[in-house]
């Protein structure tokens, strides 16, 4: 009897809602049965409307169920899934669901797709080309080949990668360092996360290769410590590549070294700024570094270091065995490549959309992820995370790449997209901005240390109906400072959603005399 | 994350510290090892930590206040968390957390009295499109209602 595969996720989203306990079911069903089943625990295929989204292996074409419960689990066995067989959960061929259909994968090609701790799988499914490729070339072609791509930073800032490998490339020193920003700190955002615990060795793969396109023999991957299952996945990879020959000393007998340990943060939202994880990396209290020197010329223990965030790293492995021309051919203006959308918050089909850029607000907030989830009107998102800007719904014609947002007051930061229904209290939202950036300040410099805290107490008394109107100027003239005088973004780009929540919703300011006023949120989900 | 609350060893401690005492950075990584071989990282270590890294006890002490995640008193035997972030937000987190507060009877930071939890709020678990989002034990739960997140509680409680 030949066996039949099975694919239930082993990522940390599938698993918050039961993909361990359906994976166990199977097993022990199908051993009550006396069927003959392999259940291989893959990374998420990014529908994380569908999780736990179960895979049944029929003719070499992958069969999707999902959501599925425990309680399905009989019933699907009694339909005959392992076969195909009809069931209110069938979803037919995985690849055919359209919102995972109409996506560009790239580099999330492989996540959800193979099991990501089998090399073997990996390298089947074109893993470790790109680095073979990038042992024969030698260091200024890769960082030639990362800048023509134009791929730019996925962490926020957006600046071109392949500038700063060349700037770290032409840099002397007798040691230099690849960081990779796992941190992930943005709300709405969770695609590092499921890259690293659905194809890690891509990530392997990106930092080896800019190791070896700027000499640098040691890299370190810093991950945020609330992703347990993202450490062990990412360490257990890093194992398996030392053993294979992947990492150490001479990678695949090129005579070439590089070296790879994953480091852990501990629960600081602004070691996400690239001088603070290092700082942090160094040992130490996680605050800014004034810029210049930039981390590029002095980073790491003053070492030249490349930072990049995790999609940065993971594009490359591609960029490079496919050609620069390849992924510049996806995306519009000065956004090249696909972009990591993530949809998050009271949304109906959240989940992970990489598509090229170009593509509107409307068609991935309505479109791929079908309006909320409790039916209401959407009122507004945030994109880009907490310093990321309230966009009204009236403005999501607008096309989600760097330079449309940024021309409208919005950023696209991480690619984090949260939506809100009608319900949301958007002086309520205005004031967590800067209750967060109180929180997490840094502390460094003033403007965001007491400026935060100043903002929450002014939105404090416009709540209260005391002196709206002259507060909310007090508000305004707050953000201005803060702007102008913050030392990083933290502090520099809090009053974007602060302003934004203003400009496009004035009304929940107005708490003059309201009756039954109250501090308190009003958002709640009403289902 | 997972913590092994225990009694505080001086002698482990001191072998801890030593093991990672010639690592680059080394210090963040020795906080989260004591942390977690002990759930917490006693006042006691923090001249021997300065010793062993050449640095002084006030480096050290500013290190572990710092960070939201080292503690210098043993937590609960569970650790909980709600997210607090905006994507949760929308999703109801607030009503989740008050609904918490309740069950529980302790604010976040605080640990019941038969020392079972400790409740926080965390800022995202990367969990955002199956808000709202809780760790318990560092193991993420996605959609947790009132009545979820009592299961939860309850299950806890029985194990
Ligand atoms: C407050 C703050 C938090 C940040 N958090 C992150 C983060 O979690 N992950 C990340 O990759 N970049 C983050 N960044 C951006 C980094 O400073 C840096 O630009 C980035 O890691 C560079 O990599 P990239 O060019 O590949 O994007 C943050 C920046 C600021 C100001
Ligand atoms: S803006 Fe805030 S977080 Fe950034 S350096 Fe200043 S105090 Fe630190
Ligand atoms: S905002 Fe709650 S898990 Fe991300």
């Amino acid at each position: 009897m030949t066996t039949t595969r099975i694919y239930v996720p082993r990522d940390a989203a599938a698993v918050s809602v039961g993909a361990d306990e359906v994976a166990a079911r199977i097993e022990h069903e199908a051993g009550a049965r006396g069927l003959d089943v392999t259940v291989v625990r893959n990374g998420s295929r990014g529908m994380l409307y569908l999780e736990p989204l179960v895979e049944v292996v029929v003719n070499d074409a992958r069969l999707a169920f999902g959501p599925v419960t425990v309680d399905d689990v009989p019933g699907l066995f009694d339909a005959g899934f392992l076969q195909g067989g009809a069931h209110p959960k069938a979803l037919g061929k995985t690849e055919e669901i359209p919102y995972f259909a109409k996506q560009d994968r790239v580099t999330f090609a492989r996540c959800g797709v193979i099991d990501p701790l089998d090399p073997e799988d990996y390298a089947a499914h074109g893993g470790t080309t790109g680095l073979r490729k990038a042992l024969q070339m030698d260091a200024e072609a890769i960082c030639q080949q990362v800048l023509d791509s134009g791929l730019r930073g996925r962490g926020g800032a957006g600046f071109p990668t392949g500038i700063k490998w060349q700037t770290v490339r032409n840099a002397e020193a007798d040691q230099k360092y690849i960081c990779c920003n796992a941190d992930e700190g943005d709300s709405g955002t969770f695609a590092d996360r499921m890259l690293m615990e659905g194809d890690p060795f891509t990530l392997i793969e990106g930092m080896t290769i800019a190791g070896l396109a700027v000499g640098a023999t040691q890299g370190y991957v810093y991950i945020r410590s609330e992703y347990p299952d993202a450490m062990a996945t990412m360490r257990k990879a890093i194992e398996l590549g030392y053993a294979l020959g992947w990492l150490g000393s001479s990678i695949l007998d090129s005579g070439k070294d590089f070296h790879l340990d994953v480091r852990v943060g501990a629960g600081a939202y602004i070691c996400g700024e690239e001088t603070s994880m290092l700082e942090s990396l160094e040992g130490k209290r996680g605050q800014v570094r004034a810029k210049p020197p930039i981390p590029a010329l002095a980073g790491l223990f003053g070492k030249p270091t490349i930072v990049n965030n995790v999609l940065s790293l993971a594009a490359v492995p591609d960029i490079i065995a496919d050609g620069a021309a390849a992924y510049q051919a996806y995306g519009v203006g000065r956004s090249r490549g696909t972009q990591a959308f993530q949809l998050a918050g009271n949304i109906a089909r959240g989940g992970l959309v990489e598509k090229a850029f170009g593509i509107s607000l409307n068609e991935l907030i309505h479109g791929f992820g079908g309006g909320t989830y409790n039916g209401r009107p959407v009122r507004t998102v945030q994109i880009g995370g907490p310093l990321g800007a309230y966009v009204p719904a009236d403005k999501f014609d607008l096309a989600a790449d760097y330079e449309t947002l940024a021309g409208n007051g919005a950023m696209l930061g991480h690619g984090g997209i949260v939506v809100f229904d009608d319900t949301v209290d958007m002086a309520q939202q205005a004031r967590f901005a800067l209750e967060f950036c109180a929180a997490e300040s840094c502390g460094k410099c003033t403007p965001c240390r007491i400026g935060s805290v100043r903002g929450v107490e002014t939105i404090d008394r416009i709540l209260a109906g005391d002196k709206p109107d002259e507060n909310l100027e007090l508000l305004l003239d707050l953000c201005e400072v803060m702007t102008d005088g913050s030392l990083c973004a933290m502090g520099g780009l809090t009053p974007m959603p602060v302003r934004s929540a203003v400009q496009h919703f004035p009304e929940d300011f107005q708490r003059d005399n309201p009756p039954g006023a109250s501090t308190s949120s009003s958002a709640r989900v009403t289902n | 994350m997972q913590t092994t609350s225990g009694q505080w060893d001086s002698k482990r401690a001191h072998e801890i510290i030593t093991e990672h005492a010639g690592m680059p950075g080394a210090l963040i990584p020795m906080l989260h090892a004591l942390q977690h071989a002990f759930g917490y990282i006693d006042k006691s270590a923090v001249t021997p930590i300065a010793a062993a890294l050449n640095l002084s006890n006030a480096d050290v002490h500013g290190v572990i206040t710092f960070y939201h995640d080292f503690r210098d008193a043993p937590g609960g035997k569970h650790q909980l968390q709600v997210c607090g972030a905006e994507a949760c937000q929308a999703c109801g987190c607030r009503e989740l957390m008050t609904h918490a507060t309740e069950k529980l009877g302790v604010q976040p930071g605080e640990t019941t009295p038969d020392g079972m939890f400790t409740l926080n709020t965390v800022y995202c678990l990367g969990n955002c499109a199956l808000s709202p989002a809780i760790s318990i034990d560092g193991r993420m739960y996605g959609k947790v209602d009132a009545n979820r997140f009592d299961q939860l509680i309850d299950t806890c409680k029985a194990s």
